[in-house]
């Protein structure tokens, strides 16, 4: 039970400072409300839709980037599909750094682009890594109080024998 | 929410080239009790609502034959579009759909992520009957219905205080629709939360985390009694 107590305190210390620490913002938990029991894995589905799509579009802004004469227009609209999915999922961080981003394209400052992009990689693998804890340490919880449970219920019916 | 089961009937066709987009966007619709279709893109809405391409030579003349065929298999009640899109944008298809008799009467929402004046006021002039700024909530799929039954009741224009009065409603329905989702959310805490931050919820309400108020419930309530029911039976 000890156990239990613990995650658990773990689990709500480690979610709220994603949230007061910017990486999470309120779109996180309204993807949250979405899920119930008929849709139970709707947060960490979309979630991995949003991992596929972000890594497909850093490597295609790093080659549009990279290009002898760089298309700023190709550049702004990968920049605008990333901002458009991670507002979605309530990627905080990484929506900010991409805005950042598209001004740099608005002005055509190669430079500009070039380092503010290091900065989206940098938040998107960051806040990745936050989900990943997230959905460990609930899966984790999750299996300790099934665990309990299970104890619970083999114990009791052992008793009324 | 409020839906009756009459309402499931009602069938929304939703438009976005993002897969994240589309997946919320039928998720958020399905959860207030709409059947839902999704597209990709432009032209794949326009086939699904069975729009003759032979309409473009002659938007007055060719009066669809076929389309009306299609259009009979499924009846789509509502259509919420992404305006950025490649190929045919939602500002595109919503005039489309202006241009065709058939589909003229389907009630058309815009989504954006930006908020441009000048772009929600092109769109609205169009003809649209609303613009939502993404990402799109609970709250903004609540102020479908209104728009829905407006077509289904009526084929004849509304006079302009009739309209007036139902924007009056839809505020109020708005209003009251952030308020109780307020109230749910502060019902776990102390925080006592006045009526007057309704109208802005996002800057003033507390970030409450779903999955966390569900366990410190849990935690607190039921291990106790669990513990409780043990003891007394070993």
């Amino acid at each position: 039970m000890e156990i239990v107590g613990q995650l658990q305190k773990q689990y709500v210390e480690f979610s709220t400072s994603l949230y007061r620490e910017g990486f999470l913002d309120e779109q996180f938990i309204q993807l949250q409300k979405l899920q119930d029991e008929s849709n139970p894995d709707f947060v960490v589905e979309v979630v991995s839709i949003f991992f596929e799509d972000s890594e497909k579009l850093i490597n295609d802004l790093a080659t549009a980037i990279q290009q002898q004469v760089v298309d700023f227009k190709q550049v702004d609209a990968h920049v605008h599909q990333f901002k458009g999915s991670s507002s979605s999922i309530g990627a905080n961080r990484v929506k900010n750094m991409c805005i950042a981003l598209r001004s740099f394209c608005d002005e055509k400052n190669l430079d500009g682009c070039l380092r503010c992009l290091q900065q989206v990689k940098h938040e998107y693998f960051l806040v990745k890594n936050k989900l990943e804890t997230l959905f460990r340490g609930i899966s984790h919880l999750k299996e300790n109080i099934d665990s309990f449970f299970s104890f619970l219920i083999h114990h009791f019916f052992r008793r009324k024998k | 929410m409020g839906m009756t089961a009459a309402d499931s009937q009602f069938h929304v066709l939703a438009v976005d080239d993002s897969l994240i987009d589309r997946k919320l966007i039928e998720r958020l619709l399905k959860t207030s009790s709409y059947q839902v279709t999704t597209v990709d893109s432009g032209s794949k809405a326009l086939e699904f609502l069975g729009w003759n391409a032979d309409v473009r030579s002659n938007p007055i003349e060719n009066e669809t034959p076929v389309s009306e065929k299609n259009s009979q298999e499924v009846e789509i009640n509502l259509v919420i579009t992404d305006y950025c899109m490649p190929g045919m944008t939602g500002y595109d298809l919503l005039k489309k759909m202006k241009e065709s008799s058939s589909l003229r009467n389907i009630p058309v929402i815009i989504m954006s992520s930006e908020n441009v004046p000048s772009r929600i006021n092109r769109c609205l002039e169009e003809g649209a009957e609303e613009f939502f700024l993404k990402p799109v909530r609970l709250s903004d799929v609540d102020k479908l219905k209104p728009h829905i039954m407006k077509t289904k009741c009526s084929d004849i224009e509304k006079p302009e205080k009739e309209e007036k009065q139902e924007k009056e409603n839809k505020e109020s329905i708005e209003t009251s629709s952030e308020i109780h989702l307020q109230k749910a959310q502060t019902s776990n805490n102390s925080k006592n939360k006045s009526l007057d931050e309704g109208h802005s919820p996002d800057k003033t309400r507390p970030i409450n985390n779903d999955f966390t108020v569900q366990l410190i419930q849990f935690g607190t309530f039921s291990l106790p009694l669990l513990l409780l029911l043990f003891l007394s039976y070993s």
